[in-house]
């Protein structure tokens, strides 16, 4: 293996030392850029007018289609994390890993209990075992496993490599939530955003206040994400310290 | 510009959706910045502990 070029423009993401360095900034500007949005979202969210078939409930497509997204988003991340640190055996990259799967857990229970909460005056349900319900329930039973894995074996390098393989299997799952109401019957609408079918696009009205919560949630994901990994190589070197202390 | 904060009927369901949405991102922020302040004090904790270590040793 050849040795790692310093000046490569990814190598901030690659050497701890320069990932500390970026995210010290990154993840308060993604902080900051994050409550702006969500700010603005919700000025534009309250102020948009009811919809004339699902009247006010229609404010929840705000906060549930943003939480949706980024259990999708989210878990793509947990797969290709796990992918370089299976593969190259990246400290990095399996920080990343670990660090991505509560936030991505939270994000799709999120989608999961305001989708219920919608469901129930739209559909005259909280639940059904419809393919895009249960696909998603799937996908956090995923996140659920990987975490579970983590801390269930006491080895850590076996626990980071079978909580890999396990969420690179749970890869399979992220086209059939995506297509899952086109592939089956289901009470699940259709994509109104994007990949959206003519027609079924959502108005400006409607289109803005989703287009800036979404990218709130993305900001805020990116903010946190960098602070857990920060977490996680702050972890990494206090154990490194404890062990050189106890061999003296 | 007009706000409607009247979900009317609907409020039963719209009001704990978005108390749900707060009380997750209240979670996932203070876990996080929890988390990384604890293990940072470690780290810091440790490192000064090891240099006082190795300037008694030199000294």
């Amino acid at each position: 293996m050849g040795a790692r070029d310093p000046h490569h423009p990814l190598d901030f993401l690659t050497n701890p030392e320069r990932f500390m360095a970026f995210s010290r900034w990154a993840a308060p500007l993604f902080g900051a850029v994050a409550a702006v949005l969500a700010a603005v979202g919700l000025v534009l969210t309250f102020a948009a007018p009811e919809d004339y078939q699902q009247g006010d409930t229609v404010r929840m497509m705000f906060i549930h289609v943003p939480a949706a997204s980024l259990s999708l988003f989210v878990y793509l991340c947990l797969g290709i994390a796990s992918f370089l640190a299976l593969v190259f055996r990246h400290a990095l990259a399996d920080a990343a890993a670990v660090a991505c799967a509560p936030l991505g857990a939270a994000f799709t229970a999120l989608a999961l209990a305001t989708g219920s909460l919608w469901g129930k005056p739209m559909w005259g349900t909280w639940w059904v075992w419809d393919a895009r319900l249960t696909s998603v329930l799937v996908l956090l039973l995923f996140y659920l496993g990987y975490l579970a894995l983590r801390s269930a074996l006491e080895d850590e390098q076996k626990a980071a490599r079978a909580a890999a393989i396990l969420a690179l299997v749970g890869l399979i799952n992220l086209p059939i939530v995506k297509f899952s109401v086109e592939w089956w019957n289901s009470l699940h609408q259709g994509s109104s955003t994007l990949f959206a079918k003519p027609g079924n696009g959502l108005p400006p009205v409607y289109a803005w206040p989703m287009l800036v919560m979404s990218l709130a949630y993305l900001s805020a994901f990116g903010a946190l994400w960098l602070v857990r990994i920060r977490a996680l190589v702050w972890r990494r070197k206090a154990r490194a310290l404890a062990l050189q202390a106890a061999e003296g | 510009m007009h706000f409607d904060f009247d979900a009317g009927k609907y409020a039963v369901y719209v009001w704990p959706a978005f108390a749900l949405t707060a009380g997750a991102f209240v979670w996932m922020i203070a876990d996080s910045l929890a988390s990384a302040r604890r293990w940072r004090r470690e780290a810091e904790r440790l490192q000064a502990q090891r240099d006082a270590s190795r300037g008694a040793k030199q000294s």
